[in-house]
C-alpha cells in the first residue's frame, strides 16, 4: 500500500503528482517538495481509472468541454480496462499485449484525465515506447501517420506577410523534401484579404505542380469562414483550442463554432484522399496564462483539450510545446518531458498529434535541447513536425525545427514521407530514398526562382 | 597493401563527393530575410550555418541578461530636456522577473508612495510615458530615446500635457495600469524590450491604454512592434505613435477601435 500523499482530492493528487514544471509552481498548484511528488504519483497508480468519470476536474454543469469528454464516453470501450488502477493501466500499455489494434480500439474509451493521469506515472522512455505502437492515420491529398513516415509542416512565415517572401521559404521547404503535412502560415495580419491572397499563392503552387499537399492560413477560425463565404480555396481550417471551455472563450471559440467551421470546410470537397480537415494547435499552459484553468495543473487541462480536437477529426494537431515561456516551461528539461507527454496522451486518445518542438530565446533551452526531444519524437512515431528555414521563425521570433532536422530525422531513424508525396518528390527529381538529390537548374521547380 | 590504397581512395573520392553543397536557389534570399538556401552537408546544416546560427541564439540570450542601465537613460533624456523619474516594480532580479510575471505586473512599495506624492502636486497629465528593460535592455538602451524625444516633441507642439518620463527596470506590460492610474494620466504609453528573436535581439515594443486601470486588459491595449532600426525605425515609429495617440484621444478608446489607418484621420 502506497503512503497516502494526503492531497485533499482527485484534482490536487493529480497536480501534485505531476513532474515539476514552472507553471504549475507558479499557479500554486504543484506539491509541495519532491518526495511528495513521488507519493502523489504512488497514490495516483492505485486509482481506479473509473474514478475519472464521476470526479471530472471542472464542473460538468459549467464547462462544455466537461461535459464532451463525459457525454461522448465509450463505456465499451472502456469495459476492458474498467476495473484497472492508473498503475494497472500503465503495465498494460507497456504489455506486448497492448498492440496497435487493441490502443486504437481502446481510445474512445479512455478520457482525458485518465491519459493524464496515467503519464504521470510514466517515465520517459514508457511515453515513447507506447505512443510508438499506437497509429493514428488521416488523410486529405496525402496520407500523414502510416508507419514509418514522418511529415513535416512548412512554416513560411514573414513578418510583413510578403508573397514573394513566403513563396521563397515555401519553395526552400519543397526543396529540402519537406511540406507533406501542410504548407501553413501563420500570417503576421488575422485579416480577410491577406488570408485570401496567401491562399491563392499556394492554391496555384500546388495546382501547378501538382503537390499532394494541403494549404493552411492559420488564421482566427471566424476569419476562415469568412473567407469560405467570400469563395476562397481553403483546404484546412485551423484554430488554437485549449481544455476549458473558459480558455476556449479566451480564445474566441465554442464547440459549436469549429463544428461550423469544419461543416463549411467539408461542403468545399477538396480532399482527394481523404476529408480530415481541421488543423488545431495546443500547448500547456494556454488555459493558465488565460486565467482559465479552474486549478487543474497545465498537464491535464492540456490533454482535455484533445478531447476536444478528436470531436473534430483533424488531419492535424501539435502541441507548441516550447512557444509559451520560461514562467510555464522553465528549460530544456521540461519542455522535452512536456512534449513528451503531449504526444503520448495525444496519440493514446487517438488524436493525430505533432509536435511544434520550440522555445524562446528567454527560456533556458538551446537547439541541442530540440535535438533531443526531435530524435525521441521521432522514435515514438510523431506523426510530424515544424519545418523553418534554418529553425528560426522571422515573424513569430522564436526557434523550431528546421527543413534539415527533418532530414537528419528520416536518415538516422528510416523514416519517410507520406506516401503521395514521396513518390511526388522522386517524380521532381528533389529526392531519392533518404537522400536529397543535387538540383539541377533544369528542375521544373526551379521555373519559380526567377 | 594494395587493398588498404584502394580504400585511400575510396576515402578521397568520398570526401571530394561530399564537400558541403550550396543550394541552386540562393536567388530567393532577396524576398526575405528567413535563412533560406543555406546549402547542405548531406542533408544537414553546413558548418559555417550552424555556427550562424549559434552565433545569432548566443546573442538573443545575451540581450535577455544584458543589465540596463536606467541612469543612462534619465542622463540622455536630461540631455533632450526631458524630464524623468525611476520607479521600481516589485521584481529585484531577473531571474524573478522571468518566473515570476506577477511581480513585474505591480509597483514596488516606495514608488507607489512617490507616484502618491506626485499626483497631489500636479495636474492629471495628458499622457505618462513608461520605458522598462523588458526582455531586452538592449532594445529599450538603444532605441527608447531616440523614440521618445520626437514624440514628446509632437504632442508639445499640438498641447498634450506630459507626465515625466518614468524609467522601471524589471517591469511587464501591465505595470502602466496601476502607473496610470495613481496618476489619473488619460493615456499611457510603455516602452519596453521584446522577447529577443534570433535576428532581433533588439526590438523594442509600445503599448498604450486609454484611461488605464486595475481592470485594463490587452484587449485595452494598441501595440506597435519591432521597433529597431532594421525595423521600424525609431523616428516612424514616433511618427505612427504620434497618429495613433492623437486618434486615441479623439475617439477616447484605444484597443481595436484604433487603427492606424491615414483616412481614419483624415
Amino acid at each position: 500500500m502506497a503512503s497516502p500523499s494526503a492531497a485533499k482530492d482527485l484534482k490536487q493528487l493529480m497536480a501534485w503528482a505531476s513532474p515539476l514544471r514552472a507553471g504549475d509552481a507558479l499557479a500554486g498548484v504543484a506539491a509541495p517538495d519532491a518526495a511528495t511528488r513521488v507519493r502523489a504519483q504512488r497514490e495516483l497508480a492505485d486509482t481506479p481509472l473509473a474514478r475519472f468519470l464521476s470526479e471530472p476536474p471542472v464542473p460538468y454543469e459549467s464547462d462544455e468541454v466537461t461535459r464532451l469528454i463525459l457525454d461522448t464516453h465509450d463505456a465499451g470501450a472502456f469495459a476492458p480496462v474498467s476495473n484497472l488502477s492508473v498503475g494497472e493501466f500503465r503495465d498494460f500499455l507497456l504489455s506486448y499485449e497492448a498492440d496497435a489494434a487493441a490502443l486504437s480500439a481502446l481510445a474512445a474509451g479512455i478520457t482525458p484525465e485518465m491519459a493524464a493521469a496515467v503519464s504521470k506515472v510514466m517515465s520517459n522512455q514508457d511515453l515513447i515506447l507506447a505512443a510508438s505502437k499506437i497509429r493514428v492515420v488521416t488523410a486529405f491529398r496525402d496520407t500523414l501517420g502510416l508507419p514509418g513516415r514522418l511529415s513535416v509542416r512548412i512554416q513560411p512565415n514573414h513578418p510583413t506577410d510578403d508573397p514573394r517572401g513566403i513563396a521563397a521559404s515555401i519553395l526552400d521547404g519543397l526543396l529540402y523534401g519537406c511540406g507533406d503535412a501542410v504548407i501553413g502560415i501563420n500570417p503576421a495580419t488575422d485579416s480577410v484579404p491577406a488570408m485570401e491572397t496567401m491562399l491563392k499563392l499556394i492554391d496555384e503552387l500546388v495546382a501547378r505542380y501538382r503537390i499532394p499537399t494541403q494549404s493552411c492560413v492559420l488564421a482566427h477560425v471566424t476569419t476562415a469562414l469568412e473567407v469560405m463565404r467570400r469563395g476562397a480555396p481553403v483546404d484546412l481550417v485551423f484554430q488554437s483550442i485549449a481544455g476549458t471551455e473558459a480558455a476556449n472563450r479566451h480564445f474566441g471559440i465554442s464547440l459549436a463554432l469549429l463544428g461550423e467551421a469544419r461543416e463549411a470546410a467539408l461542403s468545399l470537397k477538396r480532399g482527394t484522399v481523404g476529408d480530415n480537415v481541421m488543423y488545431f494547435e495546443t500547448g500547456q499552459g494556454s488555459a493558465l496564462s488565460a486565467d482559465a484553468a479552474h486549478g487543474v495543473d497545465m498537464q491535464t487541462i492540456e490533454a482535455r483539450a484533445y478531447a476536444v480536437a478528436r470531436l473534430f477529426k483533424p488531419l492535424l494537431v501539435n502541441t507548441v510545446v516550447g512557444f509559451i515561456g520560461p514562467e510555464y516551461l522553465a528549460d530544456g528539461k521540461q519542455i522535452i518531458r512536456a512534449g513528451l507527454e503531449d504526444h503520448f496522451c495525444g496519440k493514446l486518445l487517438g488524436v493525430p498529434m505533432g509536435c511544434d518542438i520550440c522555445y524562446t530565446n528567454h527560456t533556458n533551452a538551446d537547439q541541442d535541447d530540440m535535438d533531443v526531444l526531435l530524435t525521441l519524437l521521432g522514435v515514438a512515431g510523431c506523426n510530424y513536425i515544424m519545418g523553418l528555414p534554418g529553425a528560426a521563425d522571422v515573424m513569430l521570433g522564436y526557434q523550431s525545427t528546421s527543413y534539415h532536422d527533418a532530414q537528419y530525422l528520416r536518415q538516422t531513424l528510416g523514416l519517410r514521407p507520406a506516401p503521395e508525396f514521396e513518390a511526388w518528390l522522386e517524380d521532381m527529381r528533389v529526392s531519392s530514398g533518404n537522400r536529397l538529390c543535387e538540383v539541377q537548374p533544369s528542375n521544373l521547380l526551379m521555373g519559380e526562382v526567377k | 597493401m594494395d587493398a588498404e590504397l584502394q580504400n585511400t581512395d575510396r576515402v578521397r573520392e568520398a570526401v571530394a563527393a561530399g564537400r558541403a553543397k550550396a543550394d541552386a536557389w540562393e536567388a530567393l534570399r532577396r524576398f526575405t530575410d528567413a535563412r533560406i538556401a543555406l546549402g547542405r552537408a548531406g542533408g544537414s546544416l553546413r558548418t559555417e550555418a550552424l555556427l550562424d546560427f549559434r552565433l545569432a541564439h548566443a546573442e538573443a540570450r545575451d540581450a535577455v541578461y544584458t543589465s540596463f542601465d536606467p541612469d543612462a537613460l534619465v542622463k540622455e533624456l536630461a540631455a533632450a530636456k526631458i524630464r524623468s523619474v525611476r520607479l521600481t516594480s516589485a521584481a529585484t532580479n531577473k531571474a524573478d522577473y522571468l518566473a515570476n510575471p506577477a511581480l513585474g505586473r505591480t509597483l514596488s512599495d516606495a514608488s507607489r508612495k512617490a507616484l502618491s506624492a506626485m499626483r497631489y502636486s500636479a495636474a492629471p497629465p495628458d499622457l505618462c510615458i513608461i520605458v522598462s528593460d523588458g526582455l531586452s535592455a538592449r532594445a529599450a538602451q538603444l532605441h527608447a530615446v531616440e523614440t521618445v524625444v520626437p514624440l514628446t516633441r509632437k504632442l508639445a507642439d499640438v498641447g498634450w500635457s506630459l507626465a515625466p518620463v518614468f524609467v522601471v527596470p524589471f517591469a511587464r506590460v501591465k505595470i502602466q495600469d496601476e502607473v496610470g492610474e495613481r496618476l489619473r494620466a488619460r493615456i499611457t504609453l510603455m516602452f519596453l524590450g521584446e522577447r529577443p528573436g534570433l535576428d532581433s535581439p533588439d526590438s523594442l515594443g509600445a503599448y498604450f491604454t486609454y484611461s488605464p486601470n486595475s481592470r485594463s486588459t490587452d484587449a485595452d491595449r494598441n501595440c506597435v512592434s519591432n521597433i529597431r532600426h532594421a525595423g521600424l525605425a525609431p523616428t516612424a515609429a514616433a511618427g505612427v505613435l504620434f497618429r495613433m495617440l492623437v486618434l486615441s484621444r479623439r475617439l477616447s478608446a484605444s484597443g481595436v477601435a484604433v487603427k492606424d489607418t491615414e483616412a481614419q484621420l483624415k
